[in-house]
């Protein structure tokens, strides 16, 4: 079952590793940027992986706080853990590209400041279920719900404050060059999301499963 | 009937040559080592994150074969 996962895992890797340079070096210059443009398409497919994290833990914390169920914490717990993952790429990738096009790593403007707050919020998350004991659970969630909720403002930021950060929009109106390498490489980005999220999911109920017959053999 | 607009005046003329040691550092640096750089990252911090969790099932896998050790055999 393990192998499977990652062999599932590697396969993706792979053909993420392999196809998306070329697609990547064969879409054309952007006008004003150049060559360091071309870091948008692992930029942008990273931040995409991580709202589709945040999302799935989002979605599995209000089930969790319905209904109690410990499958549903489990799935936010490791969408939680893969949302600091995604987010610290798109984080290191950003500055990388600032450099070249603003001449800064990095501005406290409106969204790379709420993109900074809410990866914060869910790197507390996970101190918090690493920490926090027993009952972290349905505090953890509060605060998955809190982060979700924040998501509409670092996505809208660049529209609604003044901000040096490109607007969401240039993704709907990429040249038709563009958007094979950009559609190609979100596609990767969300294969190793669904990938490791599977394998992170099966080693808490791995966990969960060992702490069940731990007590159970205590029993005996 | 509105009046033509003018025409937009040209840019100045330049009247000196700007060494490229002299522009702005934005526009000095060479692009390629950083866009290698942000694809190096893609990859480093998904195979480190891949290590912890290829390290955590294993020891998962530990915990479960000591479980067995202390399990009384199957009759």
């Amino acid at each position: 079952m393990l192998q499977r996962y990652f062999v599932f895992l590697f396969l993706t890797g792979f053909a993420l590793v392999t196809a998306a340079p070329v697609l990547i070096a064969a879409a054309p210059y952007e006008s004003t940027m150049g060559l360091i443009q071309k870091i948008f398409y692992f930029h942008v497919p990273s931040w995409i992986a991580m709202f589709t994290a945040i999302g799935v833990c989002g979605v599995a914390s209000v089930r969790y706080l319905v209904t109690r169920k410990p499958s549903a914490d489990r799935l936010a717990l490791s969408a939680a853990e893969l949302t600091v993952v995604f987010g610290l790429i798109g984080l290191l990738t950003g500055p990388l590209w600032g450099r070249k096009a603003w001449g800064h790593y990095w501005q406290w403007d409106a969204k790379l400041t709420t993109a900074l707050v809410l990866w914060l919020i869910f790197a507390a998350y996970n101190l918090l279920r690493r920490f926090g004991g027993p009952g972290s659970e349905r505090l953890a969630a509060g605060v998955a719900l809190f982060g979700m909720a924040n998501v509409p403002f670092v996505y809208w930021s660049a529209h609604i404050w003044r901000t040096v950060h490109p607007k969401t929009s240039v993704v709907m109106t990429l040249g038709p060059g563009m958007r094979p390498a950009f559609y190609w490489s979100a596609f990767g980005f969300l294969l190793i999301l669904g990938a490791l999220l599977a394998a992170r999911v099966r080693l808490e109920t791995l966990r969960a499963s060992i702490d069940d017959a731990y007590l159970s053999a205590e029993d005996l | 009937m509105q009046a033509p607009q003018p025409a937009p005046a040209p840019p100045p003329a330049q009247d000196e040559f700007v060494p490229i040691s002299q522009l702005p550092a934005s526009e000095q640096l060479p692009a390629a080592p950083l866009l290698i750089a942000a694809y190096a990252v893609v990859w480093i911090v998904l195979a480190v994150y891949v290590w912890t969790l290829w390290k955590r099932f294993w020891r998962a896998e530990q915990d479960l074969k000591q479980l067995a050790g202390r399990l009384p055999p199957a009759k």
